[in-house]
């Protein structure tokens, strides 16, 4: 006995991202946590040593916060001026600081008052760091120079002048206490080895530079400038590997996911992009509310944090796995249906005896509404607000199914002006989608044959129609345009191929291609 | 042993079981119904065919279980003849003969002794008394007609109780009225109203009372009473249909009505309460037939897709029955599925049915649509119009079409994958709308290593798309577009992979293009003007460096793909052609007036391996080699080409017969099976012996019968022996025939050759042609002598063994 088959709802496919293994992992985070600070925060850094506290430099001040907490656990607030680059010691017992009035600070994280204060440069530093023998400071600064600094007795060892503008950022090299690399406006890059007085390596990035990055093997160093995102070989003599250009705007920070597998950029465009290391393709994105300027990962990627212009900082931590086991589980919001199926997938063992009991077919509202031949009711179910909005493949499917049936028109036909109302907002929005275009131009096309001799009648849909009238006539000219974009794209295709001895067998090709960029004709795949 | 390499064209089953009522005996263990030429009983319980009654030699077209010994049964057939079977054994115990053998078309029974035949031109309603004599073979003599110019639907007559009161439409009378005849004179009763479209359908007499139940084309149900008073009748109107009722029947006792039709929905309404009435919904296709079980406790209904349903006293569904579904046409070809061996071909609407070729048994149906079957008519339903199976059988594609008046045609390519768990095809994928026009050919990429399966559809759009299943890392695999092609914007008909699945072959009306389906290069055009393709068909194993191409202007061309060039071709008149995937031959159907020819070549050489004159009457429509389930071994040439395959095909046939006689079978299943030679077991021997023309009866009863109604096998034995002499006598005529045969062989392959000398052909053919000409019948000459000589011994050994 043949049962009530329901209406099929067709299933399109996604468009946009599809769900990956970086999707899942990048998703996998908390809402953010926001804070406000008192100027944009130019720099984050965290603490190399447990528990990984971070430092957050934002105008005047530098706020260490510790993994959990909102509020800072320090305030390190000794400055004159604007604060830049504060950076944790490899031991996380110093942090040194850059300044808008061109001195170097170096602080106890345990203390307040400056340990040491390195004079010695003219304008603002931007860039602090330590080498890595750890009694040794990087600094470069506004005055176009960068300088190598003693720690215990404050003097100055070294100063290299080879850099034609601002230097802005620098990274010291954590296997090799003599070597560190510069960059700077004049869109140069620069290795230099502190046993010797001039710059060892120079590399041009075409941009002013703004984050340097180096890989932890540091055989790669990835440099960020203007739009561009650059990786360089070093042990190659600093060839230029992979130029990426995925932003809209200056890419402002750079930093490596804990495994080193992920590279992530940041920019003003409010875009944090995660590329893939072996391949350099983006493989997530993430949005912030404001443009970033700087970006920093917590060890084994425990939290992600940004510092926007608009001076707030956010913290996204990482779900501990019973709460995405949790959200899973949250999904699944209707538990009443699930309480008929308990016992179902009791498997009987081998003396029981079965008695068997008529299955009832569990069934959505309008397919009961066809199966007793109730079409009006049907449409109706499947105009309800939530379904429509949210739903519109169910809409379409009921319209189709009962088009199919031959009682589309009957069930059109007869009704008020806020049901008619209604329905043509429906078809407003979706009417010009190309998934629903094939079932609904015909439904229109009925709507109009039905409710012709009342147009007029009532402003409401007299209004509605005229916007659907609109908004057909501005479609058509897209598919005029779409057209006459495919016959150039045909007639480009076929001139730029070789001609070959068969005849004509590039046209085709070109209609093959130009057909797929297109879209409107190619076929809908869809999985079931 | 007798008939050598005879090549027969047989009946091999499908037949429609739905043509008239099934009978449910009074036990309700059995329930045997008319099945072409056969009567089949089927066990209720187990749904299984327990009987096969043969004998007749034309449609069967009424069943009848006898009054006076319920075991026995009649049964009536077009032959002209009524025979009396004994059900539980399958044996046959009595032959009558009808008088008017020639002009029956249509024929039902009723009563025990009265028999109604409906002739062609009078549809007259006449008695037969069938006499009571102990003879095999009777001639009945007592006629009487009854009536003139009834109804030829069965349905329109009925018996009532007790007195042979048959009411019957009347077409001279205006339709929708009753006649009866009480006594001897007819009486009318008058249905018809103005406007109404009342016309009758069907009759039942109530067992008890005096009252007739008619169902009407409206959908109206009336109950008469009191008709026996002229022009006093009463009646009362019953109104559950929308179409027209087909069927009606009282229970036995009188105290339901049960009544279906096109809606597939069994009612049962209560006799004197009519208000009160049961459904039975969803039976799957429309009711055309309603019996009741004597003792009332089982309903069977007969179904318009060729289905039997029993039904348990209207509650619950016991048992279905079903034979091959005869659509209204078989829009997919047929199609040999590789894993199961059973033959696909469309079913019920929307739906595919596998039909096992050996067991003549539907396996089971696909719901391809997989949408609600809605019955009205005028309404435009989805069709699966092409399938196509791979080589291993992994994957299935299937086009469905849906032609809406004024609007585009809907359509949908699925792909199924074989699950082994449930051991049926799963949706894989659904791609709506993947042409613009409809599909007109579709096959898989045959490469055996089976890694990358690739399917090929060409539309009345003017492309032709290439689909590949892709492997995706996070979700199952799906089918996509690969690409798309085309050729100066005209429509392909064709398309057809190569053995290897390294060519593409596309036809594009008059020309064929080559593709090479790993790089999507046009690797080169052939053509042969002036008509288009009409068929391609690239050869097999050895011969697949050919290409047969038919084109509408009646030639059949072979294309040598290496040297790109016309390698042979001849003039005739192709409606089909297809390869068998096992061997190297081909098969041409050709279609001569009112009959079809049968060509079997292989493409390497224009001569042909076979040919049959005059297969079958009609035009061959579907055909399909189907692999056998063992090789045979035969060396004979004529034969060889069917050692491992057998060959299926479907005609039309285009007999002017009216639609309303329900009993004409518009397709046939054709087996063509070779009777195959084989001298180890009696058994067998005897099996190939029984369908000869002059087939000793004795045989046939001796095997037919069960042991314990024979006589000792001491008599038996001699009697058994002179058939078999009868059957040498049988040989020599047999071959004797074959000599004239392959005479008349000789002289068709000589006008062929003259057919063709008049075509251009390369000239290396000829020769060959030539030798192979005269080679022929020596050869035969010297194997008919040593086939002489094995009939002798074989005689005398099968008499030794008989004697001992």
């Amino acid at each position: 006995m043949a049962s009530f088959k329901p209406t099929k709802i067709q299933v399109y496919p996604k468009l946009g991202e599809k769900v990956t293994q970086d999707t899942l992992y990048w998703k996998n985070y908390k809402a953010p946590v926001q804070i406000k600070e008192f100027g944009a925060i130019t720099s984050i850094d965290f603490s190399p040593v447990a528990p990984h506290n971070f430092a957050v430099t934002a105008f005047t001040r530098i706020h260490i916060y510790g993994p959990f907490s909102q509020e800072p656990v320090k305030t390190l607030t000794r400055f004159k001026d604007t604060a830049y680059c504060g950076r944790f010691r490899s031991d996380g017992q110093l942090l040194v600081a850059g300044c808008e009035d061109s001195v170097v600070r170096l602080f106890d994280v345990s203390g307040k008052a400056a340990l040491r204060m390195f004079r010695g440069h003219t304008k603002a530093v931007h860039v602090t760091d330590f080498t890595s023998d750890r009694y040794q400071i990087l600094t470069g600064s506004d005055d176009y120079t960068c300088r190598l600094w003693d720690i215990p007795n404050a003097t100055e060892l070294n100063s290299y002048r080879e850099h034609t503008d601002y230097v802005r950022c620098g990274v010291t090299s954590k296997l090799n206490r003599d070597l560190f690399i510069t960059g700077s406006y004049d869109h140069t890059l620069k290795l230099f080895d502190a046993r010797a007085d001039k710059s060892v390596m120079t590399m041009d990035h075409g941009q002013p530079v703004e984050s340097l990055l180096l890989y932890p093997s540091e055989g790669l160093l990835v440099s960020a400038g203007g739009r561009h995102v650059k990786v360089w070989d070093l042990l190659k003599g600093g060839q230029p590997l992979v130029s990426m250009k995925n932003h809209h705007k200056t890419v402002t920070c750079l930093c490596l996911s804990s495994n080193g597998q992920r590279l992530l950029s940041a920019s003003l465009d409010r875009h944090v992009k995660v590329y893939n290391t072996t391949n350099y393709k983006v493989v997530h994105n993430f949005d912030y509310a404001a443009s970033i300027l700087s970006l920093a990962l917590a060890p084994n990627d425990e939290s992600i944090v940004a510092g926007m212009t608009n001076s707030i900082l956010s913290i996204k931590h990482r779900k501990s796995p019973e709460e995405s086991a949790e959200v899973s589980g949250q999904q699944r919001r209707t538990p009443s249906y699930r309480v008929f199926v308990k016992g179902k997938n009791y498997a009987p063992k081998q003396d029981d005896y079965l008695v068997s009991k008529p299955v009832k077919q569990h069934l959505a509202k309008y397919d009961k509404q066809l199966r007793t031949f109730n079409v009006s009711n049907s449409l109706d179910t499947a105009l309800a607000t939530w379904t429509r909005l949210r739903k519109p493949e169910i809409t379409v499917a009921v319209i189709k199914e009962l088009d199919r049936r031959g009682t589309l028109k009957n069930a059109l036909a007869g009704r008020d002006e806020q049901w008619l109302a209604r329905l043509l907002n429906f078809l407003i929005g979706n009417l010009v989608d190309p998934r629903f275009a094939a079932v609904l131009a015909p439904a229109a096309e009925m709507i109009l044959d039905v409710y012709r001799r009342v147009v007029g009648q009532s402003p409401l849909v007299d209004r509605q129609l005229l916007r659907l009238q609109e908004l057909l006539e501005r479609e058509i000219d897209y598919q005029q345009d779409l057209l006459e974009v495919l016959g150039m794209l045909d007639t480009l295709f076929a001139s730029s191929l070789p001609r070959l001895e068969v005849p004509h067998p590039g046209t085709s090709r070109a209609n093959g291609l130009a057909q797929g960029e297109a879209g409107t004709s190619r076929p809908q795949l869809q999985a079931t | 042993m007798v008939e050598h390499g005879d090549i027969r064209v047989v009946h091999r089953g499908g037949s429609k079981i739905n043509s008239r009522e099934p009978v449910v005996t009074n036990d309700s263990r059995f329930l045997l119904c008319a099945s072409g030429e056969r009567v089949k009983v089927f066990s209720t319980s187990t749904e299984e065919c327990v009987h096969d009654l043969r004998g007749h030699t034309d449609l069967v077209t009424g069943v009848l279980l006898r009054p006076t010994n319920h075991l026995q049964v009649y049964s009536c057939s077009v032959d002209g003849t009524v025979r009396l079977w004994d059900f539980t054994d399958g044996i046959l115990i009595k032959v009558q003969l009808d008088y008017c053998s020639v002009c029956v078309t249509c024929s039902w029974l009723m009563f025990d002794i009265v028999c109604m035949c409906v002739c062609a031109e009078l549809f007259q309603l006449v008695a037969v008394h069938l006499p009571q004599s102990g003879d095999q073979l009777v001639e009945a003599q007592e006629l009487s007609a009854v009536l003139s110019n009834v109804s030829s639907n069965p349905a329109a007559t009925g018996f009532g109780r007790g007195v042979r009161a048959p009411p019957l439409r009347s077409p001279n009378a205006p339709p929708g009225a009753i006649t009866y005849p009480k006594t001897d004179s007819p009486h009318l009763l008058t249905t018809q109203r103005k406007g109404g479209k009342n016309t009758l359908m069907c009759i039942a007499c109530h067992p008890k009372d005096d009252c007739i139940a008619t169902g009407h084309e409206d959908g109206k149900i009336r109950l008469w009473r009191n008709f026996n008073h002229k022009k006093e009748y009463t009646y009362t109107t019953l109104h559950w249909h929308h179409n027209a009722v087909s069927s009606l029947r009282f229970t036995p006792e009188g105290t339901n009505l049960l009544s279906g039709g096109l809606e597939s929905v069994l009612v049962q309404w209560r006799y004197n309460q009519e208000s009160e009435r049961d459904f039975l919904p969803r039976l799957g296709s429309a009711i055309t037939h309603i019996a009741v079980s004597p003792d009332g406790t089982l309903f069977c209904t007969s179904h318009s897709d060729n289905k039997i349903t029993i039904i348990q006293s209207c509650v619950k569904v016991s048992a279905v029955i079903q034979g091959l579904v005869n659509g209204e046409s078989v829009r997919t070809d047929l199609m040999v599925d590789p894993r199961s061996k059973s033959l696909v071909l469309n079913g019920k609407p929307g739906h595919l049915q596998f039909y096992s070729l050996q067991r003549d048994k539907l396996l089971y149906n696909l719901d391809i649509v997989q949408q609600e079957y809605i019955h009205e008519l005028g309404l435009q339903q989805f069709e699966v119009v092409k399938v196509a199976f791979d080589a291993p059988g992994n994957w299935m594609a299937t086009v469905e079409e849906r032609k809406p008046k004024a609007a585009e045609p809907e359509i949908n390519l699925k792909l199924w994958a074989f699950d082994e768990q449930t051991q049926s095809f799963v949706l894989n994928t659904t791609v709506s709308a993947p042409h613009e026009a409809q599909i007109t050919s579709m096959c898989f990429s045959q490469a055996a290593d089976g890694q990358t399966s690739m399917l090929v559809s060409a539309s009345e759009d003017g492309h032709f798309k290439a689909w590949q299943l892709p492997r995706s890392a996070y979700e199952g695999p799906s089918w996509s577009c690969d690409f798309v092609g085309d050729y100066r914007g005209l429509a392909p008909q064709c398309c057809c992979f190569s053995a290897d699945g390294s060519l593409l072959a596309v036809s594009f009306q008059e020309v064929v293009t080559v593709w090479s389906p790993a790089s999507w290069e046009l690797l080169t055009t052939l053509s042969q003007p002036p008509k288009a393709i009409r068929d391609l068909c690239f050869g097999r194993l050895g011969c697949s460096k050919y290409l047969m191409g038919t084109t509408a202007s009646n030639l059949l061309c072979c294309w040598n793909l290496l040297t790109c060039s016309l390698e042979w071709s001849t003039s005739m008149d192709v409606s089909l052609l297809l390869s068998d995937p096992l061997t190297e031959n081909m098969a041409a159907f050709c279609c001569q007036a009112e009959s079809t020819d049968l060509f079997v070549f292989k493409p390497s050489e224009p001569r042909p391996v076979a040919s049959l004159k005059a297969v079958c009457s009609g035009k061959v429509t579907r055909a399909v080699f189907a692999p056998r389930e063992e090789m045979l071994e035969s060396c004979e040439e004529s034969s060889q080409w069917l050692n491992r395959s057998q060959l299926y095909f479907l005609t039309q046939h285009m007999l002017f017969i009216d639609d309303s006689v329900a009993m004409t079978p518009f397709y046939l299943l054709l087996g063509k099976h070779r009777k195959q030679e084989n001298q180890d077991s009696l058994t067998r021997l005897s099996a190939e012996l029984m369908p000869l023309p002059r087939g000793s009866l004795a045989i046939k009863e001796l095997l037919q019968s069960p042991a314990h109604v024979l006589p000792s096998t001491s008599v038996l034995c001699s009697m058994f022996v002179e058939s078999l002499l009868v059957s040498v006598a049988d040989g020599s005529e047999e071959s004797k025939h074959a000599e004239e045969e392959m005479e008349s062989e000789k002289e068709e392959e000589d006008s062929e050759g003259e057919m063709e000398s008049r075509t251009p052909r390369p000239e290396p053919a000829s020769p060959g042609l030539q030798s192979a000409e005269s080679a022929a019948p020596a050869l035969t000459k010297a194997q008919l002598k040593e086939l002489r000589r094995v009939k002798k011994l074989d005689h005398g050994w099968l008499a030794d063994l008989l004697l001992s």
